[in-house]
């Protein structure tokens, strides 16, 4: 009784679930629009890809995106259809180009200057701990060891 | 050089960097557009008249408004805008922007006719009581030209030029500072070129 009771509870749920999110007909598209999806950002909840967010315009770029694979246009083209409307600002990876050059290279840039700035430190610590002694103050260290 | 003050340096920058960082507002995205000529369509009005398509405002500044009645933020802007339109000679042509949401149809999907008729109905409603700011409204129901817009967050307004360029636009409800600091200056500009 009790499992007939689970196994009841478990279908019905399945109907208050709602509508599920219609099928696309062709896997093959669908395939590429997860991919592409995932390297696009939904601009309503900013730290989503178009592929996780739920909000409604991601739902009509997705369906927008279905249209385009299915009209034959490249990955490449597609972004470009939506840097066009919607800026660099969708794109997770934006293009390296001039303007996205810090972005890019700035991370790097840092690295370099830090690992040049220890260097430069450390040398100068070497150069403090190898100074010699001068006579005058071995003779002068010696005399006040000894009182 | 004193050089304790080096820290001291590095930690105010850091501060200014992150102060300027949390003072923007990350859902203001510069819009490739402007610049751009204003994306061609052709769409049935709210009053059923002849179809509406930019080319027809060739020659005149005009605003674009992308609104719906659900959406809590026009209704702030409303007001504003209507006043605009009994004092400025710019034309507001407005996009009814998906009026019917997945909300309206939790019996199963509507027909498009159906679609149009019910935002046709509920728009004009609205408009007869808030007051009608625009020369005509134009009904996107399916949110296609809004994507050829850009339009990610209701509402929105583009100046557009004589020549059918897109020259400013706004994300979010016009205020009346944004109206008064950066579209009347602009709309005059274009006004005079």
């Amino acid at each position: 009784m009790k499992r007939w009771l689970i196994i009841l509870a478990l279908c019905s749920s399945a109907v208050w679930a709602g509508e599920a999110p219609p099928r696309a007909e062709d896997p093959q598209v669908e395939a590429r629009l997860v991919v592409l999806a995932e390297e696009l950002r939904c601009l309503v909840c900013q730290n989503e890809s178009l592929a996780s967010s739920n909000a409604e315009l991601a739902e009509d770029l997705r369906r927008e995106v279905r249209k385009l694979i299915r009209q034959g246009m490249t990955d490449a083209e597609i972004k470009t259809y939506l840097v066009e409307r919607y800026g660099d600002f969708v794109l997770y990876r934006p293009a390296v180009k001039p303007l996205t050059w810090p972005l890019w290279f700035g991370p790097f840039a840092i690295l370099i200057l830090a690992v040049w700035g220890l260097w430069r430190y450390l040398r100068h610590r070497k150069a403090l701990v190898h100074q010699r002694m001068s006579d005058a103050d071995n003779a002068q260290a010696e005399s006040l060891l000894k009182e | 050089m004193k050089k304790f003050l080096i820290p001291l340096a590095l930690f105010f920058g850091l501060v200014a960097f992150l102060a300027v960082g949390l003072k923007r507002d990350p859902r203001e995205i510069p819009s490739p557009l402007v610049g751009k000529p204003a994306p061609a369509f052709s769409l049935p009005t709210l009053t059923g008249d002849q179809p509406f398509s930019p080319a027809d405002y060739k020659g005149q500044v005009w605003l674009f408004n992308v609104w719906a009645t659900w959406c809590v933020a026009c209704r702030e802007e409303h007001p504003l805008l209507v006043e605009f339109s009994k004092t400025q000679s710019v034309p507001i042509i407005g996009l009814s922007y998906k009026e019917v949401q997945a909300a309206d149809q939790t019996n199963g999907p509507l027909s498009d006719d159906a679609k149009l008729s019910l935002a046709r109905e509920r728009s004009l409603r609205f408009l007869q009581r808030q007051g009608d700011p625009y020369k005509l409204s134009v009904m996107d129901l399916d949110g296609s030209v809004g994507i050829d817009y850009g339009v990610y967050g209701v509402p929105e307004t583009y100046v557009i030029d004589r020549e059918g360029i897109i020259r400013y636009k706004q994300v979010g409800p016009v205020t009346p500072e944004i109206l008064e600091t950066k579209l009347l200056p602009l709309i005059r500009q274009l006004e005079k070129s």
